[in-house]
């Protein structure tokens, strides 16, 4: 493995700044990178060798005709298979869209193209995102780097495990219940999913509308902020965007302290269920946010006990709705048109073929949760508990300054192990559910290995305060690190790489 | 939630058994949301709903008459655009995608009858 | 099934009372589409006016048109309804080829106008229309089918769907139960499409065509036996398309019902479709099963709350609306309630009013437009304001008329040229020459010609029987190719003869 796959995207943006490397070096490492391990991670559903190089040529250009090139110019990034890109497929792991190519950029996507990242490709996830382990996807499952018979988490698997295994620096994600912080804690890295409306849902296929929200993955806080910078803020194609500026994520980052903040512990995340080595990680790193200089104390949610019970009402009605535009008409698979049977029949048949078991499970739990008579006792009801749910974190941010829990409650779990148990997968997104339910931000850091296994710490604040998620996730990095002597993702067993 | 189902044996039917859903009902679910299934899908689905609604059912517990539902993570209003024409995709894009064209339309089986 | 006899009308309203209640579905005339930006031009080349939004592809939003809101209030405070001060967009879920989201964005129970009333008047009777909702949705494309006889969905073996009508803004304005109508049921119904179109016209927010859909009535009717208090059972009757369809579907399902009745069935609650060849509705495909449509606030967008500053200030726009007009022309061209209706159901009082404001007096004005302008548009089945001929021109004809340079028989002429593309009148008027000959000497010797050439007439005249004169001035008429002042050559003519 070459040094370059090694650096950070920070590191990686100033030397390319400064001509000490060129993108175009940078995007071959990385290449080579993926090609050396990827048939062991499956991280990456579509890889565009040539397109790649021009990307980063086209960087090294603009570079050479002196062009101001942004902190990030010239860094790689996956990207998340669930973002339109025109020169690439877009497939959101599912059968029913498989080589796709849309006519059009996401928001996300462009802003991207505008920092002057590449693209390395698209990166494996969970079928229309839902799910905690990349098992459904219909492309293979992505394996954790730390242990290849684990899962790298869910639903945006490919993109924490890329950034776990050195192929890329930075990649995307999107969390509706965890899918970016879940994915992060169990692969070691950083992961943020930032006030909902602070990133553009434009070009993201949507799984559940009120909840999706993009956001990045790093192996540091500060490449998490920097990439967040770069692709957040207001979206005139998405109404749900908020119009305010970004908040001052790289700022807050390179800040890193706690001193005199208060921090709350969220009573109702622990107990059974809690893995013992992540309760312990978990209180650790608690122990050291007061010896930072933080005031720690103890906050009760009461209603965050309900929030998974309310989101797998909510997401899976929106979802039942946003899915039914894969109906074989415009575009996607097509399945059984013989010249004899009807539309109705055809997109029948075409749904049941084009989507995997999880996605029309919810997709049925969904339109029964919506469906008349049904939908007062359910969906309704879930609505209520979204007001209650954003009571306990108004009434928790009068008292705190940011709240934090373990980001799930195990570390990764074995391949297989939850496949047919859908109960038991959604048990992994506990602790980040409430967050998606209410808007806030929240972040996943590492905080240390449970069973050689990595953990994840989730620091939560109040909506538009991703800075504040940043600057706590930074302190807690930048003392770990020290206890450690270096990042956690050291830690991680070499991979082999595969002869060229 | 999902409280219950730690304790129980994973075979399903942890709620009441008058609020269990029936094969018939998720036949009708499947019918409204476009999906042929077959027979033993229906009824390994019909298992897992069973047991999913019912840990969902908790939501009923909790929340009370007056309290007003979220429908959207933050309480933005009136957010417009103005106006103004942009361009359009060039027919040949519109139509890539399409399982089958003509007539710089898009093809599709016979339609049963207006729905609406 | 047998099919039951249709009851006659006056046998049907004998024994049964009608209950009615029509929704009806308004483009509005906005330049861009409802949630996106492509043109809403009518009539373009399949597809051309389609993106990633309207086409419904994965991952687009809708952003809503601020002048289709402005558009709808408008209506709304035209018919007097409140405009509410939050509500939502809803997902109304069902599939559709045509419909390329599978769900339409429409508004469930929180329209954004309530509660308002039009007043319609039939053979001098005013009926108080009130309607319950007014509320904003989005358009469907359109679906050509091809196979089978007809060119109609049923018996076609597949169908080609153009996006370009896909997301154009509708507006739909449903009315509370229309009641005590009695025998006028479809006159009321037809009077009340009538004063919509009118009103919808007058705000300037669509140009309310039937014929090309911009305007599309569905028709509700049941009926209850005379001295019932309980309504009966109701149908739909849709594809209504014209304001004497909408008469004619009335009074079609009127004597269907009492028909069925009659034989001792029952009327199935259903969807029916009306036939403009045959003047009849045929049943829909009976549904399987009720129709359940999922309805929840669509979470891609955002609440509406329209301040009350901007409610006022759109009434305060609002132009003359048309009862208020008609009551005023009716005083100031002084009209009889017969005339005015006249006018009014030729869809002549604008053309009418600008032909005045050009200069012609109100009768002459009306005559035109009436009687030889009319005659026209029915000939080319068009719209009197169709026509290509524009009031400006119709006041400089008048005043040609009135200054003694053209006779009616010669303004026709005019109209003629100008109709078939001859240009202005004043070009039409030089081209063919079509000047009074007013020089008495010409006119003289032209009577001389004629009576020299008919002298059995002139005999008769010279006999006293002037009345034979006519014949006379027949003939000079037909020598001056009509460009004589008739009158003065009756003069001469009884002059010459020595009967004056």
């Amino acid at each position: 493995m070459t040094e370059l796959v090694r650096k950070t995207a920070a590191e990686l943006g100033a030397l390319i700044a400064s001509g000490e490397t060129s993108a175009a070096e940078v995007a071959q490492a990385h290449l080579d990178r993926i090609a050396a391990v990827d048939g062991q991670v499956n991280a990456f559903l579509h890889v565009d060798r040539d397109n790649v190089l021009a990307q980063a040529r086209a960087v090294d250009e603009r570079r050479a005709s002196g062009a101001a090139l942004g902190p990030l110019a010239g860094v790689p990034v996956a990207h998340k298979d669930v973002f339109t890109t025109r020169d690439l497929p877009t497939t959101a792991g599912s059968r029913i869209l498989e080589g796709w190519r849309p006519p059009y950029d996401a928001t996300i996507t462009r802003r991207l193209r505008d920092a002057g990242l590449v693209i390395l490709g698209k990166t494996n996830m969970d079928e229309f995102a839902m799910g905690s382990s990349t098992e459904n996807s219909a492309f293979g499952t992505t394996h954790n780097p730390w242990d290849l018979t684990r899962v790298p988490g869910g639903s945006s698997g490919g993109s924490s495990a890329a950034v776990a295994a050195y192929e890329a620096p930075l990649s995307t994600g999107t969390d509706t219940g965890g899918s970016i912080r879940q994915p992060a804690a169990v692969t070691g890295i950083v992961g943020v999913k930032p006030t909902y409306g602070g990133s553009s849902r434009y070009g993201v296929i949507a799984f559940a509308s009120s909840l999706d929200t993009p956001g990045p993955f790093a192996r540091t806080v500060l490449d998490a902020a920097l990439l967040h910078e770069a692709f957040s803020g207001h979206d005139e194609m998405d109404s749900t965007s908020i119009d305010r500026p970004v908040p001052p994520v790289v700022e807050a980052a390179r800040r890193a302290d706690v001193a005199g903040l208060r921090v709350g512990v969220v009573k109702e995340f622990a107990g059974d269920g809690y893995e013992p080595g992540v309760s312990a990680r978990f209180a650790e790193a608690v122990e050291l946010l007061e010896s930072l200089g933080a005031k720690v104390v103890e906050v009760s949610c009461p209603h965050f006990s309900y929030a998974l019970p309310a989101y797998y009402l909510i997401a899976p009605s929106e979802a039942s709705s946003n899915l039914a535009r894969f109906d074989a008409m415009r575009y996607g698979l097509r399945v059984g048109d013989d010249g004899t049977r009807s539309a109705e029949e055809v997109m029948a048949l075409t749904r049941a073929e084009g989507f995997g078991p999880e996605v029309k499970r919810r997709i049925m739990l969904g339109t029964y949760a919506l469906s008349s008579g049904y939908y007062d006792a359910y969906y309704g009801k879930a609505q209520q508990v979204r007001t209650l749910i954003n009571r306990d974190f108004e009434s928790a941010f009068e008292q705190v300054d940011v709240l934090v829990s373990p980001t799930t409650p195990t570390t990764a779990f074995p391949i297989g192990e939850r496949a047919d148990d859908p109960m038991a997968m959604y048990l992994a997104d506990l602790c980040t559910i409430p967050s998606n339910l209410t808007g806030n931000p929240a972040i996943s850091v590492p905080c240390g290995l449970a069973d050689g296994l990595p953990v994840g710490l989730q620091i939560m604040a109040p909506v538009l305060g991703d800075d504040r998620v940043y600057r706590v996730g930074a302190a807690v990095e930048r003392a770990l690190e020290d206890r450690w002597g270096g990042p956690l993702l050291a830690e991680a067993p070499e991979l082999a790489e595969a002869a060229k | 939630m999902f409280d219950e189902h730690a304790a129980s044996d994973g075979s399903g039917r942890d709620g009441e058994p008058g609020g269990a859903i029936t094969r018939d009902e998720v036949a009708h679910l499947a019918r409204l949301s476009r999906l042929a299934l077959g027979d033993d899908e229906l009824g390994h689905l019909a298992a897992q709903l069973d047991q999913i609604i019912s840990a969902v059912a908790r939501v009923q517990e909790v929340a009370a008459e007056d309290i007003p539902p979220t429908s959207h993570a933050l309480p933005l209003t009136n957010v417009y655009r103005a106006d103004e024409v942009r361009p359009s995709l060039a027919p040949e894009q519109a139509l890539a995608a399409a399982p089958a064209a003509e007539g710089q339309r898009f093809r599709v089986p016979r339609i049963l009858d207006e729905e609406a | 099934m047998t099919t039951p006899t249709l009851m006659p009308y006056d046998e049907a309203l004998a024994r049964f009372e009608p209950v009615l209640g029509i929704e009806t579905h308004i483009e509005l005339g906005t330049a861009s589409k409802m949630f996106c930006g492509c043109p809403t031009a009518f009539g373009a080349e399949p597809n051309t006016q389609v993106c990633p939004v309207c086409l419904g592809l994965p991952g687009s939003l809708p952003v809503t048109n601020h002048a289709a809101i402005e558009g709808i209030i408008k209506i709304g405070l035209a018919l007097d309804c409140t405009i509410v001060e939050w509500c939502r967009f809803a997902r109304k879920n069902y599939f559709y080829p045509d419909m390329p989201k599978d769900y339409q964005i429409s508004q469930y129970d929180e329209p954004l106008c309530v509660d308002g009333h039009l007043d319609v008047e039939v053979d001098g009777e005013t009926y108080r229309v009130e309607i319950e909702r007014v509320h904003m949705e989005e358009d469907t494309g359109k679906s050509l089918h091809v196979g089978g006889a007809t060119g109609r969905i049923q018996g076609a073996d597949h169908s080609l769907v153009d996006y370009n009508r896909a997301g154009i803004p509708l507006v739909e304005i449903v009315t509370k139960p229309i009641t005590a109508t009695g025998d006028r049921a479809p006159l009321v119904a037809r009077a009340y499409a009538t004063e919509l179109r009118e009103l919808v016209r007058s705000l300037g927010v669509s140009d309310v065509r039937m014929e090309e859909g911009s305007m599309r009535c569905d028709v509700n009717v049941s009926l209850m036996p005379r001295g019932a208090s309980e309504w009966g059972t109701r149908t739909e009757t849709k594809n209504v398309n014209s304001l004497r369809s909408v008469e004619r579907a009335v009074r079609s399902e009127i004597e269907r019902q009492a028909g069925v009745l009659d034989a001792g069935g029952r009327i199935v609650q259903e969807t029916r479709h009306f036939h403009e060849d045959t003047g009849r509705t045929t049943s829909g495909r009976s549904k399987e099963e009720a129709q359940d449509y999922r309805y929840f606030p669509e979470p891609d967008l955002v609440p509406m709350a329209p301040s009350r500053e901007w409610v006022e200030e759109l009434r305060a726009s609002l132009p003359e609306l048309p009862a208020a007009r008609r009551a005023r022309i009716q005083r100031e061209w002084g009209l009889s309630d017969m005339e005015l209706r006249d006018v009014v159901n030729a869809g002549a009082v604008g053309l009418i009013e600008a032909t005045i404001a050009a200069g012609a007096d109100a009768p002459s004005a009306r005559k035109w437009w009436m009687n030889e302008l009319s005659r026209h548009a029915t000939e080319r089945s068009v719209e009197l304001a169709d026509l290509p001929v524009t009031p400006e021109q119709v006041a400089r004809v008048q005043a040609m008329v009135t200054a003694g340079e053209l006779n009616d028989k010669l303004a026709r002429q005019v109209f003629q040229g100008v109709l078939a593309g001859e240009g202005a009148p004043d070009d039409v008027v030089a081209a063919r020459g079509l000047k009074i000959v007013s020089d008495e000497g010409e006119l003289a010797s032209v009577v001389d010609q004629v009576i020299a050439d008919n002298a059995d007439a002139a005999d008769k005249v010279r006999g006293g029987k002037v009345a034979a004169a006519g014949a006379l001035v027949g003939a000079v008429m037909k020598a001056t190719r009509g460009q004589a002042d008739a009158g003065r050559a009756r003069e001469l003519i009884l002059e010459k003869l020595g009967a004056s």
